[in-house]
């Protein structure tokens, strides 16, 4: 079936003053129309004939040690290949977490451990023939535990008399301030100037402290991968994963094999929202098929996913603003606890960018101070969630602000408008554990932000229904909003690399790392790479996320894709039009400065002599040279993406229930590389965060048992539940983006949690501050109210 | 995992009941739905698809409605609005989905006596009947209390054919979620009737509820006030990880009040 | 066990064994657009038509097809091809996991209600659960399959 390619239509001119031909238009994704109509594409469609079927027993205890443990009653039951348990696998410590190595997180992970530290946590693992059998084979692992009291309130983690790692056994390639024996899996103390002195001398003084929940990614296609030996004696994964790179790393190190002896690739995906951004299912399949040379597989269930994977960080604030009277903010202090969970995946780059991102969106405070700790807890371990921690500290400064304009009398709009980072400003350069940063002092060169909030303000009708409306005498609606940011990749980390071959009929292919988990990262990379080399969309061909064929790429995460690795296409794009450019001259005999390449055509300037590119690449195919261009690129700073975000909502007096009415969000993304594909990037994100701020309860029983394991007790928006979203972006300009862009992925969440708080505080009169808002919470808090 | 050695479609409803008392670890499909949900060893799974129980269906006094029949075909059915208003499809409306509701069927819903029920609350505010293979027919009000006798198979409800104002009200978290609480509050030629659902147990028809909204010969909103308050100090609740009782108890008198005005409006 | 199935128009012999929901089998069939998204009949993800009627396949007992007319997306090419272009129109087809439940739940309220309210519309894709696209492009396209005309 061949897909007949939309052309652009119109050039469109940018801020920047390029004029677009490509970028900045709403071309189709590249696999939608395969994807929608069911093509076999996901991993479990390509999963290798007569794979085993690999399952894993889980620990039904929160904390315990095997005393004993015997799969041989297993492997006799027919169909079954091996089982391995802790005493057959290799010892090495390493982290799932999806980073840069060295990775800032605790090497604190087996394939499988003596011990067990949250519900769901692996024991043993099996591989046979079929479904069947391998239930029945995990129901004949005898094994006998000796249970621990379990750590399962973050509060009391510190200090508890269960110990949940031993600080001998782990390590961390980075000092993020690991004390294992307290249960400290890292601390962050960050600060700029003196905030104790500068809150003593404030007008008014505000603390209030915040709680967010460990909500869940939940995205449709569970945790899966595939394993199998090639005729070159390598491990091939196919893996349903942000970080084919990362995770091909982690697997060398947790078997103890050469890198280059192991190949992951990433076919398309069901989403991932950054679960998929820790390594999970891989060392499942990678340890069977190494073992038995036999291709195996595993698919996780949902209750796998949601006990088994790697929900949002769950963290306390207390958050202490100090002002004047006229609403001008001098200090902020911003307080944190963070549950990490059994195992330590992400927990201080979480923690840490909770303080950095929320803090940095009012630059120009006398004071400002993040400090606190995550803990380890029996809990299923956390990861990494759209925001990265960033959501839950906009959530407590952001709230903690809104609450401050309304004990100064001060609109909302207006103490944003007052204290807010705008363009050209710096951003607050923080000392690290009081040592002095020598950083370079990082200037905000695009952020539209003032834009942002007075649209914003049009589309919510704010002058009409602020604050409240009363509807009739057991319904009042109410509106509130927040600002918000993220970064854009993660400066002097993140790398992105492409390279760009040219093909003999004049179209190229484009190889890179970077990971398409449904966003469309495939086609607007190839819309970047297009408007680079000055081609039409359809002569793009695309490769992406195969660790033998495409070049490095971190993955998917921290908003790095359009900026990074779209920086890194469109340099290797500029190269390729010089080969082009070199090349054509040679072929028409004269000197490069003497033409130039209209996308079409390598024309001498001035003369009617020309080649087309398709004559061109079929003239150095044969026989000349293969032209390939490749670049990469490490950002030196993070550009934030902005937004402001409105929410309307009506609450119904008498039950506490809350409705979204209307969520209007505006956003400043730099130049809008595709404006279809950003703009259902906010609506869904938006979906995620109306979702953790009313819908998405986590229910642990005294056990520490998750009841809400799987999608019928955990309720993620339906289609009804959201009211009317309406986004926009502004016209905005990143010089240090590739085409003006910054980056879309996580901003887009941020907003929802305060802005619908301050709406239901204008309404109702009364603030929930722990996520999610419940109709009973509400209720609650209304009937004492009324007390 | 859910295992299965063998299924049946018995071609009379007294194979099946044979089938089904014969075989010890045997057990009747509805819609399947719970069936999905668990994870056990059965022996035999009796389908009853082939035996003509999908039917909504008018006699001279009753409408009638075979245990296939699924959520969908009630929910939509013309029959069951003409008589009963909006009550039976308001109380499927707001579960899962339709494709759910295409599957799940009246009687794998009313014979094990789902405490989430939305449909039992329903049908329990008219005048139904449920009839078993072997017990008969019974109230299913005295269905829901009492214990059978061994196992049994639900043949069809019969619902009286009375004009009957009614409005159903429950609370869900998010759309398509289980109800924290349900009411349906209906009033007839016989008198008023107020059955409260998932709380989180099994319906319960609120007897001195009706009686005192029986007893007043209009009803305005501090009758339907004071009636509420009488329900949910007489019927009991409990807690779960959906809400708790003292939420449930706050609920039904929110919830009751609610439906009495509705009814009366 | 053994049924003659109506898969798609046409009929074909399964082979399966009692506990097998129609998903699996119609997967091992080579229906690969049929998946599995949650274990509880919450997310639609797995959706096909029975009868003209959009059903979880994986709470369907494959048993139970027997003497029924089962439809999935490989058996609708042309309707789902349109309405791909206008999910891509939107920019909603996102990961894709969600689209051949949602092309067949569209076909399904096709076959009931060809001008249905936006309150009908999402009331009938109530269960058709989506993490990507935040459900806005899809309304619009919904709307502009079935031509809505208010």
């Amino acid at each position: 079936m061949l897909w007949v390619c939309w052309t652009a239509n119109c050039n469109k001119e940018i801020l920047g003053g390029e004029t677009m031909k490509v970028v900045n238009q709403s071309i189709p994704k590249v696999d939608g129309l395969g994807l929608v109509m069911g093509k076999p594409t996901y991993t479990e469609d390509i999963i290798p004939k007569n794979a085993l079927v690999v399952k894993v027993l889980r620990s039904p205890y929160a904390f315990a040690r095997i005393k004993s443990i015997d799969a041989s009653e297993a492997l006799k039951l027919p169909g079954v290949e091996c089982a391995f348990t802790y005493k057959d696998v290799p010892k090495v410590p390493f982290t799932r977490a999806g980073q840069a190595y060295p990775e800032p997180s605790m090497y604190d992970k087996f394939i499988l451990d003596e011990y067990v530290r949250h519900i769901g946590d692996d024991v043993a693992i099996v591989a046979t023939v079929d479904e069947v059998s391998a239930e029945k084979a995990l129901k004949l692992i005898k094994v006998e535990y000796e249970v621990f009291e379990p750590v399962l309130d973050f509060e009391k983690a510190e200090g508890h008399k269960s110990v949940i790692h031993s600080g001998d056994k782990i390590e961390c390639k980075v000092d993020v301030g690991l004390e294992a024996d307290k249960n400290i899996a890292a601390k962050v103390d960050i600060a700029m100037g003196d905030v104790d002195k500068v809150l003593d001398d404030c007008e008014v003084v505000i603390r209030r402290r915040y709680y967010t929940q460990a909500t869940h990614q939940t995205m449709l296609e569970s945790f899966r991968s595939a394993a199998y030996i090639d005729e070159r004696g390598r491990l091939v994964i196919i893996d349903s994963t942000q970080i084919p790179f990362h995770v091909r790393r982690f697997l060398a190190r947790a078997f103890q094999i050469p890198a280059n002896k192991i190949r992951v690739i990433k076919p398309r995906i069901g989403g991932g929202f950054g679960a998929k951004q820790t390594a999970n299912s891989e060392f499942y399949t990678a340890l069977v098929t190494l073992k038995t040379g036999k291709p195996s597989r595993i698919i996780y269930s949902t209750e796998e996913v949601f006990e088994a994977g790697s929900p949002r960080h769950a963290m306390r604030f207390d958050v202490t603003i100090g002002a004047d009277r006229n609403g001008k903010i001098r200090a902020i202090d911003l307080e944190g606890l963070s549950d990490t969970g059994a195992y330590g995946e992400h927990a201080y780059s979480v923690f840490l960018q909770a303080g950095m991102k929320s803090l940095n969106l009012y630059n120009k405070v006398e004071a400002a101070r993040f400090k606190g700790k995550v803990v380890y807890t029996n809990h299923t371990p956390s990861g990494a969630f759209r925001g990265y921690g960033a959501t839950q500290g906009i959530y407590a400064v952001e709230s903690a602000v809104n609450e401050l304009a309304h004990e100064l009398n001060i609109s909302p709009i207006d103490i944003r408008k007052m204290n807010m980072i705008r363009q050209g400003e710096a951003a607050i350069k923080f000392n690290f554990n009081g040592i002095k940063s020598t950083a370079p002092t990082e200037i905000v060169e695009s952020c539209a932000l003032d834009y942002c909030i007075d649209r914003g303000k049009e589309l919510i009708g704010w002058d009409e229904k602020y604050p409240r409306k009363v509807i009739d005498k057991n319904r009042v609606r109410g509106i509130g909003m927040a600002i918000g940011r993220q970064g854009s990749g993660i400066a002097n980390v993140d790398m992105g690399s492409a390279t760009i071959n040219l093909c003999d009929d004049g179209s190229f292919t484009l190889l890179v790392g970077a990971t398409d988990l449904g966003t469309g990262s495939d086609t607007i990379l190839s819309q970047i790479c297009a408007e680079g080399l000055g081609v039409s969309f359809d002569k793009i061909n695309i490769v992406s996320s195969d660790t033998d064929i495409t070049p490095f790429d971190g993955g998917a995460y921290a908003s790095s894709t359009t900026y990074v690795t779209g920086n890194a296409v469109k340099k290797a794009a500029e190269k390729m039009r010089r080969l082009i450019e070199e090349e054509g001259a040679r072929n028409l005999g004269t000197d490069v400065d003497k033409v130039e390449f209209d996308g079409e055509f390598i024309r001498v300037k001035g003369y009617d002599k020309a080649i087309s590119l398709e004559e061109l690449a079929t003239k150095l195919m044969y026989s000349q040279k293969q032209l390939v261009a490749s670049d990469s690129y490490v950002c030196h700073k993070s550009p934030p993406p902005y937004m402001a975000g409105f929410a309307e909502v009506e609450v119904d007096l008498e039950t506490g229930k809350v409705d979204v009415i209307n969520f209007a969000a505006v956003l400043d993304v730099g130049t809008v590389v595709n404006p279809n594909l950003a703009r259902t990037q906010a609506e869904g994100g938006i979906v995620q965060g109306i979702g953790m701020a009313l819908f998405e309860d986590v229910k642990i029983d005294s056990r520490g048992k998750m009841i809400t394991n799987n999608l019928m007790n955990y309720k993620i928006p339906t289609r009804k539940d959201i009211g009317n979203i309406i986004v926009e972006f502004a016209e905005s300009y990143e010089p240090t983006g590739p085409f003006g862009a910054k980056s879309i992925g996580e901003v887009v969440v941020n907003t929802c949690s305060p802005a619908i708080q301050d709406a239901i505080y204008n309404a109702a009169g009364i603030r929930v501050r722990d996520l999610p808002m419940t109709p009973e919470k509400i209720l609650r808090e209304l009937k004492s109210k009324t007390r | 995992m859910l295992m299965i050695n063998d299924y049946i479609r018995p071609k009379s409803t007294r194979e099946a009941y044979e089938l089904l008392t014969n075989r010890e670890n045997s057990q009747v499909i509805g819609g399947g739905a719970f069936l999905r949900l668990s994870s056990k060893d059965i022996d035999l799974i009796i389908d009853l698809c082939d035996l003509d129980l999908n039917f909504i269906k008018e006699t001279d006094t009753a409408v009638e409605i075979g245990a296939m029949t699924t959520f969908r075909e009630i929910e939509k059915s013309d029959i069951l609005k003409k008589y009963f208003g909006n009550l039976i499809s308001d109380s499927v409306r707001e579960i899962v989905g339709v494709q759910f509701k295409n599957y799940v069927t009246v009687g794998g819903s009313i014979y094990p006596k789902y405490g989430f029920s939305d449909l039992i609350t329903a049908l329990l505010a008219l005048e139904c009947k449920v009839v078993l293979y072997k017990s008969g027919e019974m109230r299913l009000e005295d269905y829901l209390k009492e214990k059978i006798d061994g196992k049994d198979i639900l043949i069809k409800i019969v619902l009286a054919k009375e004009s009957t104002l009614s409005s159903y009200k429950s609370l869900r978290k998010s759309a398509g979620d289980f109800s924290i609480l349900n009411v349906a509050v209906t009033k007839n030629k016989n008198g008023y009737k107020v059955a409260v659902g998932a709380r989180p147990e099994a319906a319960m028809l609120a007897y001195e509820t009706a009686e005192f909204l029986n007893s007043n010969s209009s009803v305005n909103e501090d009758i339907a006030l004071k009636a509420a308050e009488i329900c949910c100090e007489s019927l009991s609740f409990g807690s779960n990880y959906l809400a708790s009782s003292e939420y449930r108890k706050e609920l039904c008198r929110v919830l009751v009040k609610r439906a009495i005005m509705e009814v009366v409006k | 066990m053994k049924a003659i199935v109506n898969i798609n128009n046409q009929d074909r012999e399964l082979i399966f064994e009692p506990h097998e929901y129609l998903l699996d089998v119609l997967r091992r069939y080579g229906f690969l657009s049929v998946r599995r998204g949650c274990d509880t009949t919450s997310c639609s993800v797995c959706t096909i038509l029975v009868d003209g009627k959009p059903v979880h396949s994986c709470s369907y007992l494959a048993a139970r097809a027997e003497g029924h007319k089962i439809t999935t997306v490989e058996g609708v090419e042309e309707e789902a091809r349109k309405i791909a272009k206008l999910l891509m129109d939107e920019g909603v087809d996102q990961c894709g996991y969600c689209s051949p439940g949602f092309v067949m739940t569209l076909i399904g309220l096709k076959n009931e209600n060809e001008n249905p309210s936006d309150e009908e519309i999402l009331d009938y894709f109530m269960g058709n659960l989506c993490r990507c696209s935040g459900y806005v492009g899809q309304l619009t396209a919904i709307k502009k399959y079935l031509g809505v005309k208010r």
